[in-house]
């Protein structure tokens, strides 16, 4: 298990360095930084001044590797745009974004296990068969319309939950259903598909052999083994959605980490812009080591060796 | 002596949506197509041009529509049908070009992990893994965002970011079909590997990549749909359906078609190529790839 | 003898309205007594056990004309009173003990699962129980196997524990279903012996499905043979290897090679072709594609012929018919 732990963890870091390498080329694209940092206008002193500033007048190699050892011990670089520091930045941001991430999830949980379940149980018929079209939906819908849609009916038709910003609870409520639709169909068929193989199981035959209720046949046997699955996945979700969070924060003027990028973006910030890659994918990659992690402690086959 | 005793074929209860579902997503993609070929030589109107004095008429179902502008006119006066039909465009477009990049950068490294295994087969996963630890809208965005908005850069950043599932799927379909005797046979008989590749391989696995690829195109209109609604994906004044939504949004609240047309019709349109894949998947037999 | 304890009466299974895997069985077993069925694979055995049970999946539909438990009709019962037959006063025990535990409970909590639903026993006493036949199923340090999952024992210790699963209610009858067909040959004897043992012990009737003549020869009282769904043959252990009257049951016995009588230069007897699928509406005898003695004739109506009183079996010809064709 510790083995099995420190060689995920050393694919991990090396996952890590090379998403840092694509993210320093990513905002190297453009050519000159000095230029675009400087903005319209900038006279050609300025733009000198600004390169020897930020280091962009030494070599790339040079650029990338202090960029790197600075951003192994935790040092991001600073903001062009809000005169701060990137790590001061994201961090104040942060809870915002994971809070978010961790209504939309237990929201798609919530949803996806009891539907998939059902269908699973229900298979063949029309109840399976709805709930597949359901999934079809959600994977349809395009996320950041269906925030307007709930933004129009319960922000202003209806007027239970507040439009946009952070100040309460209920700020939360629209976009975690947003962000919860689009993790909810792979979590629903997941579900669907891990219930079917159970019941069809030879273990699920033993219990009804031995007499055991329906619910505890369904929710104690044949759920218990479907959802380590459904469990392991839900972790990696979670990364997707976080990524996915710029959308949502967006429509919702929610100010987390996605916003801040997108700010960012719109402002050729680039230390934050590729400080938010790599913080978002690290965050992804120890969320898929938990993912295995979990997957190994829920299922003691794989547990005891 | 024999005797025949036949077993009618016992139908299989699928779970798909199976045929109906079909001919639906068949339907929906045919007019858009159809659309997006000869809609705007059909529709009076230029989508790019602007009449200020007529802005934000309501569609036909509504009161005070104008016969001439059937789904009525956008904040700047431009016909909304002409610019839902040159959005269809827009949608194939980016749609089915992304899909090419994806699925040849995708297949390609699949087929490479799944065929020789080993080593190669470690970097692939591995490529795999870092492509899935990219948060692709954020990356997308910005790389929009630092060299400009073009339906160019918006293709070429969705086909380098899109290729995951391809090589998943290619990869696994290829492990399988590499263990299968015919396989053995071919080598056995001296075919070069490219002719393995190509001539046995291939063929063999392209039912699950058809699968795949309609799943692709229909996640890359969305991405396409969000990215031009946060402002980074096609430029203005190009009417794509996701900045027709964007541009919609501060009138929203007083009318909401305005964001309705364009999202129902993107909604519908995903809905259909989904459909379609799904389709495909129980006709030619492929598994939903996990 | 007393009333049996289960009775089963043309007993028929079919699958999507198509397929007759059981057609018109009836057999009966008494308590305290073994009843094998045997036949080739695909012949309905597994089926008719599962149709006993009330465990067939949703496509398959079961009908008979009775089919009785301890003097309970079972057909009419509703599926509540029989969840509380089932574990409790008829046990079943499957051929896959390596899949038929669930992966994700250890052994002491899937073993005093039935007693504590069944008996309303509390966990201490339902783990004393469990401690108690694990022993007695011949399992060694049954303390430490009770914190245990089923992936860390060996697929005769997977057996066992089903077994001792099985009898924790004290069932009166227990269904094994080729219960040592997945195992070595050294563990399957002694898995046989403890049945027996078993048998005697708690009084239990046995129903076990094999398709190995030599278990048959170890175990039963009676036995039935099934071939295609119907049930051929159906008579007392003794008689069926004195005197076999259905030509599949002779087929059956010619490809056992017995030591001391078998000659080495002769081969061994084989029955060429396989079980076919029958589908419903099939009529006349299901063995004429590969029975050596069959005419035009056998596609007609076949009645069950007597040979002794508890000796029945399914086809137009006596055996001593049967030796004249097979000289002719």
């Amino acid at each position: 298990m510790v083995r099995f732990i420190l060689r995920r963890a050393a694919l991990g870091l090396l996952v890590a360095l090379t998403v840092m390498t694509l993210a320093f080329m990513l905002t190297r694209l453009s050519g000159d930084l000095a230029i675009s940092i400087a903005g319209p206008g900038a006279t050609q002193e300025d733009i000198e001044i600004i390169r020897k500033a930020y280091g962009l007048d030494q070599p790339l190699y040079i650029q990338f590797a202090s960029w790197i050892s600075r951003a192994l011990v935790g040092d991001l670089g600073n903001s062009y745009f809000f005169k701060d520091s990137v790590s001061n930045l994201i961090a104040a941001r942060m809870p915002i974004t994971m809070t978010l991430g961790l209504v939309g999830l237990g929201l798609a949980l919530l949803v996806s296990i009891p539907l998939g379940t059902l269908a699973a149980m229900r298979e063949g018929t029309w109840v399976d068969r709805a709930v597949t079209v359901v999934t079809m939906i959600g994977q349809a819908t395009p996320s950041f319309w269906f925030g307007l849609i709930l933004m129009i009916t319960f922000g202003l038709t209806l007027g239970w939950l507040p439009i946009s910003g952070t100040g309460s609870w209920q700020h939360f409520v629209m976009p975690g259903i947003v962000l919860a639709m689009t993790a909810t169909p792979a979590l629903t068929r997941l579900t669907r598909s891990g219930m079917i193989e159970a019941i069809a199981s030879d273990y699920i035959r033993t219990a009804r052999a031995k007499g055991l209720t329906r619910r505890s046949i369904i929710f104690k046997h044949a759920l218990r083994n479907a959802a380590i699955p459904v469990v392991s996945i839900a972790a990696v979700q979670l990364g997707f959605m976080l990524g996915g969070s710029i959308v949502v924060e967006t429509v919702f003027a929610l100010h987390g980490v996605g916003f801040l990028a997108w700010e960012s973006i719109a402002k050729n910030d680039f230390p934050v812009v590729q400080a938010v890659v790599l913080v978002l994918a690290t965050i992804y990659i120890c969320l898929t080591m938990l993912s295995d992690i979990l997957n190994a402690l829920l299922d003691p086959r794989i547990r005891s060796t | 002596m024999s005797i025949a005793i036949s077993l009618p074929p016992v139908r299989v209860r699928t779970f798909r949506v199976g045929n109906v579902g079909f001919w639906i997503g068949v339907a929906i993609c045919s007019v858009v197509v159809l659309a997006a070929v000869v809609g705007n030589a059909l529709v009076p109107h230029d989508p790019f041009a602007q009449n200020l004095n007529n802005r934000l008429v309501p569609p036909f179902w509504m009161e005070g529509s104008q016969p001439d502008h059937l789904l009525g006119t956008d904040q700047l006066g431009r016909d909304y049908l002409a610019r839902l039909v040159y959005g269809a465009r827009i949608s194939l477009l980016i749609g089915i070009t992304t899909m090419i990049v994806s699925g040849l950068i995708g297949t390609t490294l699949g087929i490479l992990g799944g065929y020789f295994g080993g080593i190669v087969d470690d970097v692939v996963l591995f490529l795999i893994t870092c492509r899935l630890s990219i948060p692709v809208v954020l990356v997308a965005l910005a790389v929009v965002g630092l060299l400009g908005s073009s339906l160019t850069l918006v293709i070429c950043t969705l086909g380098l970011l899109l290729w995951d599932r391809f090589a998943v799927v290619a990869r696994s379909t290829t492990m399988q079909v590499r263990s299968l005797d015919y396989m053995n046979a071919a080598m056995c008989a001296g075919a070069s590997t490219p002719r393995l590749l190509f001539r046995e391989i291939l063929p063999n696995i392209a039912s699950h990549l058809a699968v795949v690829a309609t799943l692709e195109i229909a996640l890359a209109i969305l991405f396409e749909a969000t990215l031009s609604f946060l402002g980074l994906g096609v430029p203005a004044p190009l009417p794509s359906w996701g900045l027709m939504i964007a541009e919609g949004k501060d009138y929203m609240f007083f009318s909401s078609w305005v964001i309705m047309i364009p999202g129902v019709t993107l909604f519908i349109f995903v809905m259909g190529v989904n459909f379609v894949g799904d389709g495909l998947r129980s006709l030619l037999g492929a598994e939903r790839p996990r | 003898m007393s009333a049996p304890l289960l009775e089963i009466e043309d007993l028929s299974v079919t699958f999507n309205e198509r397929m007759a895997a059981v057609r018109n069985a009836s057999f009966r077993i008494g308590r305290g007594e073994t009843h094998c069925v045997v036949g080739e694979s695909g012949c309905g055995k597994s089926v008719s056990a599962l149709a006993v049970m009330n465990l067939l999946v949703s496509a398959a539909k079961r009908t008979a004309k009775r089919l009785s438990f301890a003097g309970e009709d079972l057909l009419a019962m509703p599926e509540k009173r029989m969840a509380q037959l089932r574990g409790n006063r008829m046990a079943m025990i499957f051929q896959e003990p390596m899949t038929s535990l669930n992966p994700a409970y250890t052994i002491g909590s899937q073993l005093t699962e039935s007693y504590r639903r069944h008996k309303r026993a509390s966990q201490r006493d339902a783990t004393a129980r469990a401690v108690k036949l694990m022993g007695r199923v011949g399992i060694t340090a049954p303390e430490m196997r009770l914190g245990q999952f089923p992936h860390q024992l060996s697929g005769g210790l997977r057996q066992r524990v089903m077994i001792a699963m099985a009898l924790m209610c004290e069932p009166e009858l227990l269904i094994a279903d080729e219960p040592t067909t997945a195992l070595d040959v050294t563990v399957q004897a002694q898995i046989l012996r403890l049945l027996n043992e078993l048998k005697d012990e708690f009084g239990l009737s046995i129903l076990l499905i094999t398709h190995d003549l030599g278990v048959v020869a170890r175990v039963a009282d009676s036995v039935s043979v099934m071939y295609a769904g119907e049930v051929v043959e159906h008579t007392t252990a003794r008689q069926l290897f004195a005197d076999p009257q259905h030509p599949y049951t002779r087929g059956l016995l010619s490809c056992i090679p017995v030591p001391g009588k078998s000659q080495r230069d002769k081969p061994l007897g084989s029955i060429p072709g396989v079980v076919p699928q029958v589908s419903v509406g099939f009529s006349g005898c299901a063995f004429r594609s590969r029975c050596a003695f069959a005419d035009a004739d056998c596609a007609g109506t076949i009645n069950t012929q007597t040979a002794t009183a508890d000796h029945n079996y399914l086809c137009r010809l006596t055996p001593t018919r049967q030796k004249e064709l097979a000289r002719a």
